[in-house]
């Protein structure tokens, strides 16, 4: 495979919302999106089919996540100082071309030719398997599913289940076309035909990258959960290891990751855990026979300092990246992942890529929502998803030269007009007097109402005010009530 | 400045005039839910490995080298990898050499980059210990050593793991707490909760991903 082939190339030049009326008419991605959402919902809800241990489970995981971050600095320092002792080399970058720098500068010394990646978003942030491409080193995925996705030039749609916009019969179609093995839409056998691939590729290659789960800081240990087996793979078998992670993964005390992975894993996928809960301290030592030789720690910042910031919306970074938010999200079940056109998708998607690539570029993100409240009730560690939704749709029409400025991008959705419109529906609904006056006006004047008004009149009948006001209606009422005793 | 420092700093001014959230983990929560008679531990261990596709076979410290060996007899086995300097590693070789008409015994005696190829190509199963289990999630805990390095867990097809009874626990709290991992982690530690597996084609659940495709267990009753 040459570097090339290896580059995603799809095209986002649409706005949101024409990605997302695309995507409500596609069929077949409507209909494997809601089967698979149905059943990753039916999954969490047997796993914690006790509602009492779920919800205490809930505070706690908020809890450790809150007391995380409450002491950030520290922690991170500590975790450092630990990873050090350990033998693990940490490197700090603020921004994705930073980190990008740190892992072509190791790969550079290495003089590696073959990266293999086991799951990891923060390096979707990076585009790091672009990144590395364009200077000659292929990156390739090796998680089923990101595998499937990168082979077919695509991103992840979902978190924790990428390829899950594809039915078994296009993961076929792709494994014939691009690997010519023979067709077969068993899954069985394309698991196998996966695993033969990549499993010389981790016997080739020079450098493996993960993401990190919880990096906890009283250890210094690294720990990653995963179910296939190449999260370990990636972590043992070359010679190098590079973990990429944000700086909010990080945890206190190794305790704190029991219930965390507990609500991790039953959230995301309805396991009582997976398959490997791997915890990485250290590289090889002297005598040990395998193992990494060198173990990295990129912490990467990329806006998360930004949500940090502001105590309301810290709270983004209690995330956990299990994906049950979009897994019951009615707006994420019916446009799917590739719709939102950025790495995160759905309702943590919203709320965690504005402080990433500034809200100017996704200000359609915190209005695809309802607003049904279904992604902050089921988050396992209780960000009001909802709340910082409503929250990040007013710093998107906060007036321009708003201080503080709490957000790149911010204001990006401000009109005069409509807030000209707003102020003057303030002022009707704050003066009796003036109230009247347009009640009166609008009844009277009710012939006189469009029957096309904007975007509401596509999907609606427009509104016709009533021949009578209810507080007209209610004072006759009453009078009449009174007048009877 | 570092970008540890520009980040640091911009942490620590948002963070000023704020005190710290108070630690106050429930262990409550992560243990009573999660607490089992002794003579439940096996079963309940039992029934969540078994539901995703381990086999366990009960035996005895007298007598599972033969068990294994039928094991790997039946599953028509070329060979098998052991940790030749462990107690158990040394029970097999002994095993073995009373029956010589058994599959080959191979040996992780040297460093990986010594033998790669054969471990990836010619390594059809292998046995380690564990350092016991958890009976609230199925889990195995293995901490690889020098003499049993991380790879014998992974890379053959076949995972033969011996497990003493004595030595399940009831949940992963418990485990942390008593055997003191706070004080200092191996390089690397691990749960193994079944066969490696994968449901990324359309939730569909298959088993032999990229590590183990059978994981059999050995429980020793009187160990």
């Amino acid at each position: 495979m040459n570097a090339s082939t290896l580059i995603p190339t799809v095209t986002v030049e649409e706005d949101f919302r024409e990605r997302a009326h695309e995507a409500l008419g596609d069929v077949q991605l409507r209909n494997n999106f809601r089967s698979a959402m149905d059943s990753l919902m039916t999954k969490r809800a047997v796993a914690f089919s006790d509602a009492h241990e779920r919800e205490h489970l809930r505070a706690l995981g908020n809890a450790i996540r809150a007391r995380a971050l409450s002491k950030l600095p520290d922690l991170l320092e500590r975790l450092e100082a630990n990873l050090t002792r350990n033998g693990v080399q940490v490197h700090w970058a603020e921004t994705v071309d930073e980190a990008n720098e740190i892992v072509i500068s190791i790969a550079r010394r290495r003089a590696a030719k073959q990266v293999i990646k086991g799951k990891s978003m923060v390096s979707e942030e990076m585009e790091m398997n672009h990144v590395l491409g364009a200077q000659g080193i292929e990156c390739l995925e090796s998680d089923m599913g990101e595998y499937i996705v990168q082979l077919d030039n695509e991103k992840p749609s979902h978190i924790i289940m990428p390829a899950i916009h594809k039915n078994a019969g296009q993961v076929a179609d792709l494994f014939h076309e691009k690997l010519g093995v023979e067709y077969t839409k068993d899954v069985d056998q394309l698991i196998q035909i996966g695993r033969r691939v990549l499993r010389q590729k981790f016997f080739e290659a020079d450098i493996g990258v993960s993401g990190v789960n919880f990096a906890v800081a009283e250890t210094g240990t690294l720990l990653l959960v995963e179910n296939e087996g190449n999260g370990r793979m990636s972590t043992t078998v070359p010679p190098v290891h590079i973990a990429v992670t944000g700086i909010e993964k990080v945890v206190e005390n190794l305790r704190d990751v029991v219930p965390l992975v507990s609500l991790l894993t039953r959230s995301a996928l309805g396991q009582p855990i997976t398959t490997y809960v791997n915890m990485i301290s250290g590289p090889r030592k002297p005598g040990e026979l395998d193992g990494p030789e060198e173990v990295h720690l990129v912490l990467l910042d990329n806006g998360r300092s930004q949500a940090f910031a502001d105590s309301e919306l810290r709270q983004t970074l209690n995330c956990i990246r299990c994906g049950a938010c979009m897994n019951h999200c009615p707006v994420y079940t019916r446009i799917g992942g590739h719709a939102y056109g950025e790495v995160y998708p759905g309702p943590i998607g919203a709320i965690i890529t504005p402080h990433m690539v500034g809200l100017a570029k996704v200000p359609d993100h915190p209005s695809a929502s309802s607003l049904c409240g279904a992604c902050g009730e089921v988050c396992p560690v209780k960000i009001p998803i909802p709340a910082l939704l409503r929250r990040l749709r007013e710093e998107n029409v906060k007036a321009p030269g708003t201080s503080p400025r709490i957000m790149r991008g911010q204001g990006s959705k401000y009109s005069r007009k409509e807030r000209l419109i707003w102020n003057m529906w303030a002022k009707l609904n704050s003066s009796p007097a003036l109230y009247r006056v347009f009640l009166k006006a609008a009844t009277r004047l009710r012939g006189l109402t469009p029957n096309n008004v904007g975007p509401w009149t596509q999907n609606h009948s427009a509104p016709k005010p009533a021949a009578r006001s209810l507080h007209d209606m209610a004072r006759e009422h009453l009078a009449k009530k009174s007048g009877d005793q | 400045m570092s970008a540890k420092q520009n980040i640091l700093n911009k942490l620590r001014k948002s963070l000023t005039g704020t005190t710290p959230v108070p630690d106050n983990f429930d262990e409550v929560l992560v243990t009573e839910p999660w607490t089992y008679a002794p003579e439940q531990r096996i079963p309940q261990l039992r029934k969540l490995m078994e539901a995703v596709h381990t086999e366990i076979h009960l035996s005895t410290e007298q007598d599972w080298p033969a068990l294994l060996a039928q094991l790997v007899t039946d599953r028509q086995l070329p060979s098998l990898l052991i940790a030749p300097t462990t107690p158990h590693g040394q029970k097999v070789t002994d095993h073995w050499a009373q029956n010589p008409a058994l599959p080959a015994l191979k040996a992780y005696d040297r460093p990986v980059e010594e033998w790669k190829t054969e471990l990836f190509n010619d390594t059809p199963a292998s046995l380690t210990t564990t350092l016991g289990a958890i009976a609230a999630t199925g889990s195995l805990i293995m901490w690889p050593t020098p003499e049993e390095p991380r790879l014998m867990s992974l890379v053959p097809p076949v995972h033969f793991a011996l497990l003493k009874a004595s030595e399940i626990r009831d949940n992963f709290y418990q485990v942390q707490r008593e055997m003191n991992w706070a004080a200092g982690m191996p390089t690397n530690a691990l749960l193994v909760s079944g066969p490696s597996k994968t449901a990324d084609i359309e939730q569909i659940l298959a088993y032999g991903a990229h590590g183990p495709k059978d994981l059999i267990v050995l429980i020793l009753e009187d160990a």
